[in-house]
């Protein structure tokens, strides 16, 4: 019935009471218009957004408030920015993986062996008789080897990717601490970390990089027909399927493309912490996850956001900063972040739900 | 022999009107059965055979009518009344738990407990007790459900009914899934059952079933008894036919301009996929309307969904063209040139919380992109000259999916097809949820595009408009291939007459 109406009223020029309608127009339309636009600025993706900006701008309110000296400065910015470039970069790459319908638990695993294996003396060898960027391409082809696994045994195996990317959380880690044995693999080389934690004009490497990821991820979302295909494929991936669309092979691409971008995330934090470690990476998989989803991409797929996800990662990350600002341990912060998380799920729902109904 | 001739009705529903948005399911419905007889009810698809069962079982609630159970009128408002009563109801798709027992499939709901623990034991004793009654004390009431034949299953779903002490059992097309052996140990049971005093209300195509176990049959037609009371073994089939067809049409069919000679565009060659259809074969020529005829379930959707490589044949060769699809592959079909609309368009179709462009470019995204990319407005332009060309409303591209109705939906896949250029359009049930004028318009729509030189493949349950629709058609029934011919040479009432007696003509 509510099909019905909202069809008759997109098209009221057609409906066959020439007569009453452009009275009824004028005296109902002000209102109706007031009312219409601003569901449909909330609805809108705009909307939602601006929701995460405000999120976003109360947090540095109460930053400010509590700790205005310290916090707000141009060098706590970039700290908090340098801080959400590793996750930031793993969550566009989620992004991708949770529109398409599916989920990632291995993220944080696949960033410890890239890390290790980029920084074990064979690796480290190589590349000081080329050059630094043997280790980045090592990390990077190790991430995207993860990804291609994960991808072959969901899309080809047909297996839950909650499990089988359990099974690769498990396995990665595992297989990160028998190459490192266990222990913390310093890197030499100097012209790797000067170049990673450099700055160009004043903004830190890692952020540039962070930044670069997530504007090729809202190109390659919403400008490309691989874009295109993953939300269908994440939408209804039988009518995907129905349309012609190669949705085994398009979900095997999303696992590696999250591979890569685990890959970069590895380097990152090597650049970051000069170490290649079995121990990085931990709960990034809870990280990056939540701030896809606070930022309002569905965990059913069909629907994603980098924008919303890069808002979700600052979130997170400021939050932190104001909680270490203020001396706050981090279990009071992963309590709010628990609030946080389902605050916004709540939201999301609230919204969906209306859009469902009319 | 028929049993219960002048006793006083188990079960009187009378006047059953119910409204669902947009439609009447039922317009006055009148049923009575008695207890001890078998009591068939018939109907073409889509006459309110369902939906009166399920406001039998309480699933549904009427919104007018009476409904009376030994002489009481009584409200069945949710299925524990309806159940309470003792009114069980054996669905088509049996609605058991594979991963239980078949003791815990049996007292799912009523579990046999002491203090809140389950009594194990006594349940496993009552259940093969039950299996022993309905003559299979072959099934192990441990057996896990999902283990069990599709029979087995059966007999698992009527050992839940007696097990709630049922007066009434309304089975939905039981013989299905059963080979004739097992029929014929199903009709025993129902035998013993009603030898018990048990009423059946038995649904099913087959007269030959009626004729065996029926005692007497209610006929419906758009949602209203049409007749009641009728002589199962004496009736004439021509006469339960004649009051089974002859619908109300309300609309209009476009003329048949007449197919061009020509070479088939598109060629079957003894498809076959086991335990759905076998040996199926027909040609369609550029400009042709082919109709698949046939009873829900008879096999025409896999057979359309395998012609576009959504399933994969095992047996037989599809070609477009002169040139063979790889079997199995959907991709294949698509960049032959063959469109497929889905029969469940919702689900197998649509991205419905997306815009209409997006759901008019999905088959065709690859010409859109340049490098991959994509300009948004080609994809743009060829959706709106679409949505113009097929009077889609509202004619907004950036309307959301669900927003639009039925027949703008169908449309909309349609158009998808369209932008593609295809060569041969798989429509599969192509008016359902559409309403009446839309209909007319689709109508149209499919005609112009044979016209254009389309090979046009149409299933559809209401056997009309299959025969209104094509130039040729071919009756579907159980998986088989029973007749083929041109179609203003056979009615309503010979397609319902192969169909019911179930061989080739």
């Amino acid at each position: 019935m509510s099909v019905d109406a909202t069809a008759q009223n997109g098209a009221p020029g057609r409906s066959g009471s020439p007569v009453p309608d452009p009275d009824r127009q004028q005296t109902v339309a002000p209102e109706a218009t007031h009312q219409s636009r601003f569901t449909a600025l909330l609805a809108s993706s705009f909307g939602r957004n601006l929701g995460l900006v405000i999120a976003l701008v109360l947090l540095c309110v109460v930053g400010l408030a509590t700790a205005g000296d310290r916090f707000g400065t141009f060098d706590n910015a970039m700290t908090i920015l340098r801080l959400a470039s590793v996750i930031g970069v793993i969550s566009v790459g989620m992004t991708f993986v949770i529109s398409g319908g599916g989920i990632d638990l291995s993220v944080g695993a696949i960033v410890a062996l890239g890390s290790v294996w980029a920084t074990t003396v064979a690796t480290q060898a190589m590349a000081a008789d080329v050059h630094w960027i043997v280790m980045v391409f090592t990390a990077v082809l190790v991430g995207a080897a993860c990804g291609l696994v994960n991808g072959v045994l969901i899309a080809y195996g047909r297996i839950a990717p909650f499990i089988v990317t359990l099974a690769m959380l498990a396995a990665a880690r595992g297989l990160a601490e028998i190459i490192a044995k266990r222990r913390t693999q310093i890197i030499t080389d100097r012209d790797f970390i000067d170049f990673f934690n450099g700055n160009v004009m004043g903004v830190p490497v890692l952020v540039i990089m962070f930044a670069l990821a997530a504007v090729v991820g809202w190109l390659l979302l919403n400008r490309t027909t691989f874009g295109r295909r993953t939300l269908a494929v994440g939408g209804n991936p039988e009518a995907a399927r129905l349309a012609g669309i190669k949705v085994q092979r398009q979900t095997a691409y999303l696992y590696i493309l999250l591979g890569v971008a685990c890959g970069i995330a590895a380097v990152m934090i090597m650049a970051r912490t000069t170490t290649g470690s079995s121990t990085h990476g931990q709960l990034y998989e809870l990280d990056s996850i939540a701030a896809v989803v606070i930022g309002g991409t569905l965990l059913s797929g069909g629907r994603g956001t980098i924008v919303g996800t890069v808002f979700g990662v600052l979130i997170f990350t400021t939050l932190t900063n104001v909680f270490t600002l203020n001396d706050l341990d981090t279990s009071t912060q992963a309590v709010a972040k628990g609030a946080i998380i389902i605050a916004a799920v709540l939201l999301q729902q609230r919204v969906a739900g209306r859009s469902h109904k009319t | 022999m028929t049993r219960g001739t002048g006793a006083s009705p188990l079960l009187v529903m009378a006047d059953i009107v119910k409204r669902f948005p947009g439609v009447v399911a039922l317009r006055g419905v009148d049923l009575e059965v008695r207890p001890g007889e078998v009591h068939c009810l018939l109907g073409q698809n889509g006459a309110g055979k369902s939906t009166l069962i399920k406001v039998l079982a309480g699933v549904h609630s009427p919104d007018e009518g009476r409904i009376s159970w030994n002489g009481n009128d009584i409200q069945l408002s949710h299925p524990q009344a309806a159940m309470d009563l003792g009114i069980a109801t054996i669905y088509q798709e049996l609605d058991l738990v594979e991963g239980l027992t078949v003791a815990e499939n049996i007292y799912l709901g009523h579990e046999k407990t002491r203090f809140g623990f389950s009594r194990r034991a006594e349940a496993s004793r009552a259940t093969a007790a039950l299996l022993a009654r309905l003559g299979h004390p072959e099934i192990s009431p441990s057996a896990e459900v999902g283990s069990l034949s599709a029979a087995g299953q059966q007999i698992v779903s009527m050992a839940r009914a007696l097990s709630r002490d049922a007066r009434l059992i309304v089975m939905d097309e039981p013989s299905a899934v059963l080979d004739s052996g097992e029929v014929q140990r199903l009709f025993k049971v129902i035998r013993d059952l009603t030898a018990d005093g048990v009423a059946v209300i038995y649904i099913s195509h087959r007269l030959e079933e009626i004729r065996t176990i029926g005692d007497r049959v209610t006929v419906l037609k758009d949602g209203a008894t049409v007749a009641t009371g009728l002589e199962a073994r004496e009736t004439p089939t021509a006469e339960i036919i004649r009051l089974m067809t002859g619908r109300a049409i309300e609309y209009v069919f476009p003329p048949r301009p007449g197919v061009p000679d020509g070479d088939p565009l598109l060629s079957v060659v003894g498809l076959a996929r086991a335990g759905e259809f076998s040996d199926i074969s027909f040609d369609v020529r550029p400009g042709e309307v082919l109709g698949l005829a046939g009873l829900v379930g008879a096999g025409r959707s896999e057979i359309v969904e395998t012609v576009f490589g959504a399933r994969k044949a095992d047996r037989g060769t599809v070609s477009v063209a002169g040139r063979t699809l790889r079997p199995g592959s959907v991709d294949a079909a698509v960049r032959a040139g063959v469109g497929l609309c889905p029969e469940e368009r919702k689900s197998q179709a649509l991205l419905l919380g997306d815009s209409v462009a997006r759901n008019i470019s999905l088959a065709s995204l690859a010409r859109f992109g340049r490098a991959g990319f994509l300009g948004s407005d080609g994809e743009r332009r060829a959706a709106e000259e679409q949505v113009k060309a097929l009077d889609v409303r509202p004619g907004k591209v950036d309307a959301e999916m669900r927003t639009l109705s039925g027949g703008n939906q169908q449309k909309v896949v349609l158009a998808r097809w369209l932008l593609r250029d295809c060569k041969v359009l798989l429509l599969d049930e192509p008016t359902r949820g559409v309403d009446v004028g839309a209909r007319s318009e689709i109508y149209a729509l499919v005609r112009r595009l044979a016209d254009s030189g389309v090979a046009v493949v149409v299933v559809s349950s209401e056997i009309e408009e299959v025969l209104g629709l094509s130039d040729r058609v071919l009756v579907i029934g159980e998986g088989s291939l029973l007749h083929e011919g041109p179609s203003p040479e056979i009615d309503e009432h010979g397609v319902l007459d192969i169909i019911m007696r179930g061989d080739a003509a």
